[in-house]
């Protein structure tokens, strides 16, 4: 050890020298120390392993006890529940809890968000495989990653004070609070990830692929939308039903621009509430703890977690098991 | 790998001219003009490159949108008002420091709990095979289970965390419905006292046992502390009795004046429930951005050359010193990386919060980990979905001191990724 220290010249070889010596001092433990160790640290990362089961667990709970909680108010019923389209949980006139409301709702400004991010995200994501040099990849790459981590609130705010009147303008039919601006800046806000997404799918199709289309005599279009993009449709479906599942679970843009009015309506000019729009409105306003309008919220979101997680659940089954191995 | 679009598009572009050539000699001049103008499935690819094109402009331009709209409107409100005030109801002394503060305290406890937790969950994912059918069962139903967290809406955690930390599930609260019932709860680190004002104008206190004592009458000869925390005898008087003329009033009070129960917490307060505070936000927020410290973490531990642990195993090593002494340090700039993206993600996120912290009037840092707080997403949500012009200005400046925060954290991230990344094989 000595002599290899007079030889460390370079502070990577001080550091390798290092490293080394520690490993030797530990051989000078008794063996039976250094097993109970093993032991003791793989007990804890299991632990650690196993606090992520625990979350899903805690969350399924929460979830369905408040639910059966919420259902068995008088006031509540299956068939009200299941069956309505009109939702007014709080005071003032009768009680209804029709969750349809708040669904075609959540439906509307997430047709309308995925209109823009899913063809927009897949053709950015062809373009930046395919067709891009180096240098606009360089440039659009962080541009995307930026747009990624802009927070929520953010697009909020950009949604209420550029998109909206910019809608106006365009057409005065338009309310304050709209379904169109809510759902553009959720779009908006999705199109990162389609688009890195789909990108990584369309980048793992093996080179032979492309290379054999060309060969053919494929122009660049051709490889693209009849090779590259069936071969990577697995992933890029995938990638479109996470996207999904964020639209419908983002909450932020949807309370700060498409009002909170619920109500089953396909025109994108009026004001809706989406399911996370409900649950933004009972938490900023004072509404007592243990009324059947606290337990509502429970109630819509255990109905918001079941569509996300089952969105989530076959976006990745899809990407598993309909991958087409090229190897 | 990313050299790759580069080089098929020289390839193409080498056979491309070529071909129609081809078709020329065996065609004649005439038909050789239409193929190479007018080939159809050329001026498909023009088409759609044009497209490509208009669509990745789409993208810059509605980039541009977004910080332009915010920039021309908040500029002009971004002063050190913004940094030094609270949230004043007048837009123009208002400020965001309590929501700073809050945010500060949020995303470090948040940081020191997941970071630990989300680390050790992808070593054991990475580093440590499954032995058995019901290892090989179990590690799948985690990584399935942490995929599947990574996609349930914020908001649904801020739910979670409302009854599983701000409430504990209603465990602290069988005298009383309402969790926020101060007789309900669990408490370390706090000192009630009653107190009168006196007919001088003085706080005097009295100190209680605990919240759910009754109030305190004053009686002749009892001990009290002034405001300063010294002990005295404050004079009683009976109702209706004449104030003393000649003594100060400042320890004289009348034996039906009136106490209000007030509370010192010091900076080590805790109670279970946890409450509307910090460490509820924290612990709801380590709830959401678990999963991303999971999963980028077990991708900088998959980029570890398997040579290396493979060398290391080889000298005698145990899975715990392989992991310590070589696949984590060679990890390292990738986690950071992960885990200062995580953060950023952490200050950004509002759902959650409003879920646990609701809209308050908050006018200075928390003082203690279960003190009411806000961050400052949630104080710009508020100024957004406030009527008044100038509060929208106002959250427009708020915004570009959130953005100026958050993209230095992703050029710190980047910076790391480039400074600490040696090539390992």
């Amino acid at each position: 050890m000595n002599a290899a220290g007079g030889l460390a010249a370079s502070p990577a070889r001080a550091d390798l020298d290092e490293r080394v010596s520690t490993l030797l001092r530990g051989e000078h433990r008794p063996l039976a120390l250094v097993r109970a160790r093993e032991v003791v640290i793989y007990a804890l990362l299991l632990l650690c392993g196993l606090f992520s089961l625990l979350v899903t667990v805690a969350i399924v709970y929460v979830l369905a006890a408040e639910t059966v909680t919420f259902f068995r108010f008088d006031e509540v019923t299956f068939s009200n529940f299941f069956g309505s389209t009109r939702w007014n949980p709080l005071l003032g006139g009768e009680k209804s809890f029709g969750i349809w409301a708040l669904i075609s709702g959540t439906m509307l400004i997430t047709v309308i968000a995925m209109a823009i991010a899913l063809p927009l995200g897949l053709i950015t994501a062809v373009y930046l495989s395919e067709y891009a040099p180096k240098r606009v990849r360089n440039i659009l790459k962080p541009i995307l990653e930026v747009l990624a981590g802009v927070p929520t609130v953010v697009y909020g705010f950009f949604a209420l004070m550029t998109i909206t009147p910019v809608l106006q303008w365009l057409h005065s039919g338009f309310s304050v609070y709209n379904a169109a601006s809510a759902g553009i800046a959720v779009g908006i806000l999705c199109l990162p990830t389609v688009c890195s997404l789909a990108e990584d799918a369309l980048q793992a199709v093996p080179r032979a692929l492309r290379d054999g289309a060309y060969g053919l005599g494929s122009t660049r279009f051709d490889v693209s939308v009849k090779v590259v993009v069936p071969a990577a449709l697995s992933g890029i479906i995938s990638a479109f039903l996470l996207a999904i599942a964020r639209a419908v679970g983002e909450t932020m843009v949807v309370a700060l621009a498409a009002g909170s009015l619920p109500q089953a309506t396909i025109d994108p000019r009026e004001q809706v509430q989406t399911m996370t729009g409900f649950m933004v409105q009972m938490a900023t306003g004072d509404v007592s703890n243990y009324g059947t309008e606290y337990y509502s919220m429970y109630a819509v979101a255990a109905t918001l977690f079941v569509m996300t997680m089952s969105l989530t659940l076959i976006g990745n089954l899809v990407r598993r098991r309909f991958r087409e191995a090229y190897e | 790998m990313a050299n790759m679009p580069d080089s098929s598009r020289q390839f193409a572009a080498d056979t491309l001219p070529a071909a129609p050539g081809n078709d020329a000699s065996t065609r004649g001049p005439l038909e050789s003009v239409e193929l190479l103008s007018g080939n159809p499935r050329r001026r498909r690819d023009r088409r759609f490159r044009w497209l490509c094109i208009a669509t990745a402009t789409l993208s810059v331009l509605i980039l541009i949108g977004l910080l332009g709209s915010i920039l021309i409107q908040g500029l002009p409100h971004f002063t050190w008002t913004l940094i030094t005030s609270g949230p004043e109801p007048d837009p123009h002394q208002a400020g965001i420091r309590p929501a700073i503060f809050g945010t500060l305290w949020v995303c470090l406890i948040c940081g020191l709990l997941t970071l630990p937790i989300g680390i050790a969950t992808a070593i054991l994912l990475e580093e440590y095979q499954p032995k058995n059918r019901i290892g090989r069962f179990l590690y799948g139903l985690i990584q399935l289970n942490i995929t599947n967290l990574a996609g349930v809406p914020s908001v649904v955690y801020g739910l979670l965390g409302l009854t599983a930390f701000v409430s504990m599930f209603g465990l602290f609260s069988s005298t009383s419905q309402d969790p926020e019932a101060p007789s309900s709860r669990y408490e370390i680190g706090v000192q009630y006292f009653d107190q009168f004002f006196s007919e001088g104008e003085r706080a005097i206190l009295i100190p209680i046992d605990s919240a759910a004592a009754p109030m305190t009458q004053p009686v002749a000869g009892m001990t009290a502390l002034n405001f300063y925390g010294e002990e005295i005898r404050p004079t009683v008087l009976a109702p209706g009795q004449p104030l003393p003329t000649n003594e100060s009033l400042q320890y004289t009070l009348y034996a039906d004046a009136e106490a209000g129960r007030i509370t010192h917490k010091a900076w080590y307060y805790f109670s279970l429930p946890l409450g509307r505070g910090v460490l509820a936000g924290a612990l709801t927020l380590m709830l959401v951005i678990l999963p991303v410290v999971i999963i980028s973490s077990q991708e900088a531990l998959r980029a570890v050359p398997s040579s290396l642990r493979a060398g290391a195993l080889g000298l005698g090593a145990t899975p715990w010193q392989v992991v310590w002494n070589v696949t984590l340090p060679s990890a390292m700039p990738g986690i950071l990386t992960g885990a200062i993206l995580a953060m950023s993600r952490a200050i950004g996120e509002t759902a959650p919060i409003l879920i646990i912290a609701g809209i308050v009037y908050i006018s200075r840092a928390p003082q203690h980990l279960m003190d009411d707080f806000t961050v400052m997403p949630l104080q710009l949500f508020n100024w957004i979905s406030r009527p008044q012009e100038d509060f929208h200005s106002l959250a427009a400046a708020g915004i570009i001191l959130l953005l100026g925060i958050l993209l230095s954290f992703n050029a710190v991230a980047v910076l790391i990724r480039q400074k600490l990344h040696k090539p390992l094989s």
